[in-house]
């Protein structure tokens, strides 16, 4: 373990430099600052992930996030573990009709102010899934949406940019 | 009972089925099939509805005969498997939730995948019917003294699939572990019936996404099966090589979370930087991390260029040379072992009876690899290793990954190196009539079992997945019971069963 470590140590750091913040998502997010409570969030954005159906393709990206290369944690965005705790919700998958109730409970759980980012093309309207009598769609169908991230699924850093462009747009609407 | 060979020669043989035969029996063959799963002589492979009928497919290991037997079902009544061979269980109950084909004498009533939130109830019958049923779920009665329940999920506390579980714990040992499912069901074998071959390819791969190239893979065999057709020998090794790489990812990252969830981060980090190197060589070799859609009936999408052959070396060299120091750190080190030896063991009979695919199966000394014992192009020709243990324990499957990894690094060079020139894919003829094809392909969750039967044309009359979880779900509820609840994300994460690919 001592050499591992080291060997950590000596090496250079794996970490990607940060994505430029893609400017449509940026306003699209900034739009729907515009309308929220503004808060202090300051640099720090708790995130609640919800699958509301997906294949589970997202959520490997999502998990991505947290290795060496992308480092989420470096721009103060965390995973939490509980909605209470969340400033974001960040959900997969086209809602199926079982979860739909899960997805509008955890939403409501999520205290004010709170964002909701779709991630992946099913997130926006159901996808290949569209039309089954067991999918009610996209998100939006189901709680309002702020953003949404395309792909399937979205790369890592597609997901970290559209998450910057949430940061950056909570820095602006502060000042 | 005689053998399967014997029950599948003498019937009435649907006439375009392929590669393995389909037979319709009477309800007393049925019976005696039943009896024979019951008596642990063959293994029992799926079980699926149409609005009419139902099929089980099975598998004789005394001489590897695979076959499926179909009981025609007008009143939509047929005698249950479940009730005599546990494991058809809760592919009965949903089998009755999406057909209402009515399993007699199954003693749960319960829907499985409906939870009464569908517009209709047997939506895939020949007329649903417009009253959804109850969303009352009860779950089984717990009777003891200082006994207590601990309610977790659908919306889980990581970043993972939704479903529920119901723990029933004394103090910290947990007595019973019950599972609900359903909660990911998106209606696939649905929305498949009517596709057209690439919108049903697309749709079987997205069944669960961490296998979508296994799922892809298996699909495009079973269309290529029931139109006579194979991929040409270039598309049949590409596809192995995406099989192996996404193998290797997501044992790397089981190997990793296993690891994680017995709060030894160190090997989690250094694995999750491995899976991500896979990724990236995926990335350049294939053109997405996934490698989504690049399997197609017929062959592959897409041909690897020089820099992905690279790309693909490259990460064969990393991988070789950062591995080894991480197994190494998990065989010495007493805190994780300690955790994991003697966690979560699945018991010998249950293996006999569940025949669980994948690590789940192959660390409790079941030797199965469809790759193997089944063997379908490219490995027909690749040399390879099934490693089996006996202990059936959290360390047993952690070992069974770590060996696979060293497997599959072997036939990515093994392909790479015997890479054959010529076509990707071939021009699939029309089916003139209706066929039927069937595939067994080995994902790194297990073997992937995909049934369909296409019309005349391009089009799917019907198609059904079944994920390898269906019989590892069962396991883990069985696994659990006299660990504490401490162990169970060690006990689920070295399962990792699919939500998605089981709920469909």
């Amino acid at each position: 373990m001592r050499k591992l470590l080291l060997q950590s140590l000596a090496q250079m750091s794996l970490t990607e430099p940060a994505p430029q913040v893609d400017d449509a998502a940026l306003a699209e997010v900034g739009a729907a600052l515009a309308q929220t409570a503004r808060r202090r969030l300051g640099r720090s954005l708790s995130i609640r992930e919800v699958d509301a159906g997906s294949c589970n393709g997202c959520e490997l990206e999502i998990h991505a996030l947290g290795n060496a290369y992308y480092d989420l944690e470096r721009f103060g965005l965390r995973f939490v573990a509980s909605p209470r705790h969340a400033d974001v919700l960040l959900v997969t998958g086209p809602v199926t009709k079982n979860m739909r109730m899960a997805l509008e409970r955890t939403y409501d759980a999520t205290p004010n102010p709170k964002w909701v980012i779709a991630a992946g093309d099913c997130s926006r309207d159901g996808g290949c899934f569209a039309g089954s009598y067991a999918v009610v769609g996209g998100v939006s169908a189901v709680v309002p949406v702020d953003l949404h991230i395309p792909g399937c699924p979205p790369p890592p850093l597609e997901i970290l940019r559209g998450l910057l462009a949430l940061l950056q747009a909570t820095a602006t609407a502060k000042a | 009972m005689a053998g399967l060979t014997e029950l599948l020669r003498k019937r009435d043989m649907a006439a375009s089925h392929r590669p393995w035969p389909r037979v319709v029996v009477t309800a007393e063959v049925w019976n005696e099939t039943v009896a024979a799963l019951a008596g642990g002589q063959w293994q029992l492979l799926g079980l699926w509805g149409e609005p009419d009928r139902i099929h089980m497919a099975l598998r004789d290991e005394a001489d590897e005969t695979i076959g499926v037997i179909t009981l025609d079902c007008p009143a939509r009544r047929y005698p249950s498997v479940g009730l005599h061979h546990p494991p058809a269980l809760r592919l009965e109950r949903a089998a009755r939730d999406l057909f209402g084909l009515e399993p007699v004498g199954l003693p749960d009533v319960r829907g499985w995948l409906d939870h009464g939130n569908w517009d209709v109830k047997y939506p895939l019958a020949a007329t649903p019917d417009p009253t959804p049923i109850d969303k009352t779920y009860v779950f089984l009665p717990i009777e003891g003294d200082g006994l207590h329940q601990i309610p977790v999920g659908p919306v889980h506390a990581g970043i993972i699939e939704p479903g529920h579980f119901r723990f029933t714990a004394n103090g910290e040992t947990v007595v019973r572990l019950e599972q609900r499912l359903g909660y990911v069901h998106k209606g696939i074998d649905g929305l498949m019936t009517g596709a057209t071959l690439d919108a049903a390819s697309k749709l079987a791969g997205r069944t669960s996404g961490d296998s979508t190239v296994a799922y892809g893979f298996a699909f495009a065999r079973a269309v290529e099966a029931a139109l006579g057709v194979e991929a040409p020998p270039r598309g049949a090794h590409l596809r192995g090589l995406m099989a192996e790489l996404e193998r290797i990812a997501n044992h790397l990252g089981d190997f990793g979370a296993i690891c994680n969830d017995a709060s030894f981060a160190l090997i989690q980090a250094h694995c999750a930087v491995l899976r991500e190197k896979v990724l990236r060589a995926s990335q350049t070799a294939f053109g997405h991390r996934l490698m989504r859609d690049r399997i197609v009936p017929g062959g592959v999408a897409a041909d690897i260029g020089t820099d992905g052959i690279g790309a693909i070396r490259a990460l064969l060299t990393d991988i070789k040379a950062l591995f080894p120091a991480l197994v190494e750190l998990y065989d010495n080190t007493a805190s994780l072992q300690d955790r994991t030896v003697t966690t979560g063991t699945v018991k010998a009979h249950l293996v006999r009876q569940y025949a669980p695919g994948g690590v789940i199966g192959r660390a409790s000394g079941r030797a199965f690899d469809v790759r193997k014992n089944l063997a379908y192009a490219p490995y027909d020709k690749l040399a390879l290793d099934m490693p089996v243990l006996e202990a059936g324990d959290v360390n047993a499957r952690v070992w069974i990954r770590i060996r696979e990894i060293e497997q599959s690094l072997s036939l990515i060079a093994q392909l790479l190196d015997d890479l054959p020139p010529g076509a990707l894919r071939i021009d699939l003829p029309l089916a003139t009539a209706p066929c039927e094809g069937m595939a067994l392909v080995e994902g790194f969750r297990g073997d992937i079992l995909v049934w369909l039967r296409l019309d005349a044309g391009d089009r799917i009359a019907r198609c059904h997945l079944r994920d390898p979880s269906w019989f590892q779900w069962p396991l883990l509820e069985a696994a659990i019971e006299d660990n504490i609840v401490a162990d169970f994300p060690l006990c689920n994460k070295s399962f990792n069963c699919s939500y998605s690919g089981h709920d469909l």
